[in-house]
């Protein structure tokens, strides 16, 4: 039976890419020492579980394969590369900043950044929950935990 | 021995109501009710938040807050279910099942009213079970050596990886990516440095915090955004509404104390996670019910038998977690490394070391429920309000509180980091219908099972029958074999079946990404 590449199931692909992350795992582990199973070297325990990882993945890609394409096609979410992209620099923007400028801007931006993440969101809700966010960070966790961030400058 | 239990208990009860531990306590079980109100927040999410705070304390209040939050969260999910049809926490999905219908019929209040009950009645019959068993299993535990552990070890986290919702073989998958998480870092035997990628801050381990609130956090936050739409037509529960009629209070009877026993019996056992435990005590209700057509559209047994099987399995589960030092679920494992950060080794020895903290904990069960019964009696009303909080707040603001709560552990941005890249790599596995909670147990089971796997293999000079020798650890060996052995034969005839063109009976139920 030939199949279509693209109605293959999407546990196919995720095992191959177990399989693929399994080995560069066992890979790296190997460089360490594997020693011998009375004598175990750094690698033995990494190397084991690589392999097992690469098994488990061609198990769970070949039942992917041999499944029967779904019946009826599956609903497939758009991804939402939008809110992954505002969430992730969100939480980039808050390290860069919090390291250099301060906790007060860092919680501003991480909470700014993210609240476009929904479409719902506009200019002025984002902007009052920023702002709401940062007055909580200051007065519960700089003045009252004692954070060791600064409100402003360098860390 | 009862009577010396007894006796640790009243000691254990003066721990739990000196006021500081109290005051801490009622914080844990308040916070961890409004935190697992909240849609799309739960007890891990809950737990991993407030870890940092727990740091500079001492550790009986520390546990004793840890283990209110659980609790109080746990509480809390179960309002979302019932009255929003919202499964924070994926234990609950089961309790929407019958939940939901019952607040459309105007029973919302009876429902959670009798969730209380049953969680009451659940949390005490397992804080006795807990009284009466870990002495027994200290005795038995003191024999462990690391043949044992690590056969004990691997049977939790076979039955975790291989009983946890979906495919067995992704489970496993998973439960192995974690134990991989659990090597990176300073290995203990040679001190050299694995898989740090060249950063020094990964040489002290990956960050259990950062770890969870990636996966639990920004991982559900990344698969939930523009697609958690809250119900906004308005519910109000009246104080009233929550106390059931004599009937149903006849009718959840049963269904509460077959939940409980079932709760009771998984809780003991090692990996079971809670979601199966609550499905199979609906499962059961629903297979010997003399009027089947009534489930689905509002059985109060539906409610009281999961509920009461999710909270004493909760309290069973910390016998495992505290003697042996093996967590049930990723819960447990979170508390786990809690305790290991606070510097105390579970083990047989923990009850006799700190007995404080051990039957201090136990005392502070009973108070903490009762706790929660008397805060919920007046607070529900705003418990309902806050489920109303929109997700386009909740997220940005609770983004922050990671970001904070993780900087806060070690005072570092680096882990900030870990979070997002957990995150990501939590949301593409959900994605692909991986469950990512057993990563955490593998993780914070890794370097246990690494050292006591070399250790028992250093002992027997390279033989790996060693494990099969001795009762206890060929037990556990055997009871391995026969999970995969069973999960096997079991997909071999669901596939015979689906060829055959028969539908699954299954109970097919909208499960949040768990």
């Amino acid at each position: 039976m030939r199949r279509d590449v693209r109605t293959l199931d999407k546990d196919f692909w995720s095992g191959a890419g177990l399989v693929v992350a399994g080995i560069v795992y066992a890979g790296f582990g190997a460089r360490y020492s594997i020693g011998s199973l009375s004598r175990m070297g750094p690698g033995f325990f990494p190397v084991a579980l690589g392999a097992i990882l690469a098994l488990s993945g061609v198990a769970i890609a070949i039942a992917g394969w041999l499944a029967a394409p779904p019946a009826v096609p599956v609903e497939r979410r758009k991804p939402e590369w939008r809110a992954w992209f505002l969430i992730s620099a969100s939480i980039v923007a808050f390290v860069a900043i919090a390291e250099r400028v301060g906790l007060v801007p860092a919680a501003f931006a991480i909470v700014f950044i993210s609240a476009f993440a929904d479409r719902d969101n506009r200019w002025r809700q984002a902007l009052v929950l920023a702002l709401a966010i940062t007055a909580i960070a200051v007065v519960v966790f700089w003045w009252a935990l004692q954070i060791q961030l600064p409100l402003f400058g360098n860390q | 021995m009862i009577w010396q239990s007894l006796s640790y208990l009243w000691f254990g009860f003066g721990v739990a109501l000196e006021p500081h531990n109290l005051m801490w306590s009622f914080f844990g079980v308040l916070v961890g009710n409004l935190i697992g109100v909240l849609p799309g927040m739960g007890a891990l999410s809950a737990i991993a938040m407030l870890l940092p705070l727990t740091y500079t304390m001492h550790p009986v209040p520390a546990f004793l807050m840890l283990a209110g939050i659980f609790y109080g969260s746990q509480y809390g999910g179960a309002i979302g279910a019932i009255l929003l049809n919202l499964p924070s926490h994926p234990p609950h999905a089961v309790t929407c099942i019958e939940g939901f219908p019952l607040t459309r019929k105007g029973k919302g209040g009876t429902a959670l009213g009798i969730t209380m009950i049953a969680s009451f009645f659940a949390a005490s019959v397992g804080i006795i079970v807990m009284i009466l068993a870990s002495p027994l299993l200290v005795a038995i535990a003191f024999k462990f050596g690391p043949k044992e552990i690590f056969s004990i070890m691997l049977l939790g986290l076979i039955a975790g990886s291989t009983m946890a919702r979906g495919s067995p073989m992704k489970g496993i998958a998973m439960t192995t990516f974690g134990l991989m998480l659990g090597t990176v870092g300073t290995d203990v035997n040679s001190g050299v440095q694995r898989f740090t990628l060249g950063f020094p801050e990964l040489s002290d381990r990956v960050e259990l915090v950062a770890l969870a609130m990636g996966l639990f956090g920004v991982a559900d936050f990344l698969r939930h955004v523009n697609h958690m739409h809250v119900i906004t037509e308005s519910r109000t529960v009246k104080l009233r509404d929550m106390r059931p009629s004599k009937a149903e209070m006849k009718q959840a009877f049963w269904p509460m104390v077959r939940g409980t026993a079932v709760g009771t019996v998984f809780g003991a056992m090692p990996g079971t996670g809670p979601t199966i435990t609550t499905f199979i005590a609906y499962a059961l209700e629903r297979r010997i019910t003399k009027t089947p057509e009534r489930f689905g559209h509002g059985a109060i047994e539906g409610v009281a038998a999961p509920e009461a099987a999710s909270h004493s399995k909760t309290q069973v589960d910390f016998i495992p977690t505290m003697t042996l030092g093996i967590p049930g679920d990723a819960v447990m494992a979170l508390l786990l490394g809690a305790l290991l950060i606070q510097g105390i080794q579970p083990g047989p020895q923990l009850i006799t070391e700190h007995a404080d903290l051990f039957w201090g904990l136990i005392a502070s069960f009973w108070v903490g429920n009762i706790l929660l019964v008397i805060l919920n009696v007046p607070m529900i009303g705003i418990w309902v309000r806050m489920l109303r909080v929109p997700y386009r707040y909740l997220f940005p603001s609770a983004l922050f509180f990671i970001a904070i709560g993780v900087y806060s552990t070690n005072n570092s941005l680096f882990e900030v980091g870990e979070v997002l890249v957990f995150g990501v790599v939590g949301a593409i596995l959900m994605a692909y219908d991986y469950p990512v909670a057993t990563i955490l147990l593998g993780y914070v089971l890794g370097p246990l099972v690494e050292e006591n796997f070399r250790r028992a293999l250093l002992l027997s000079r390279g033989d790996l029958t060693v494990f099969f020798q001795g009762g206890i650890s060929a037990t556990f060996m055997t009871v391995c074999i026969l999970l995969v052995v069973g999960q096997l034969w079991f997909a071999w005839r669901a596939a015979r079946r689906r060829k055959r063109g028969e539908i699954d009976d299954a109970i097919v139920v909208p499960v949040a990404a768990e």
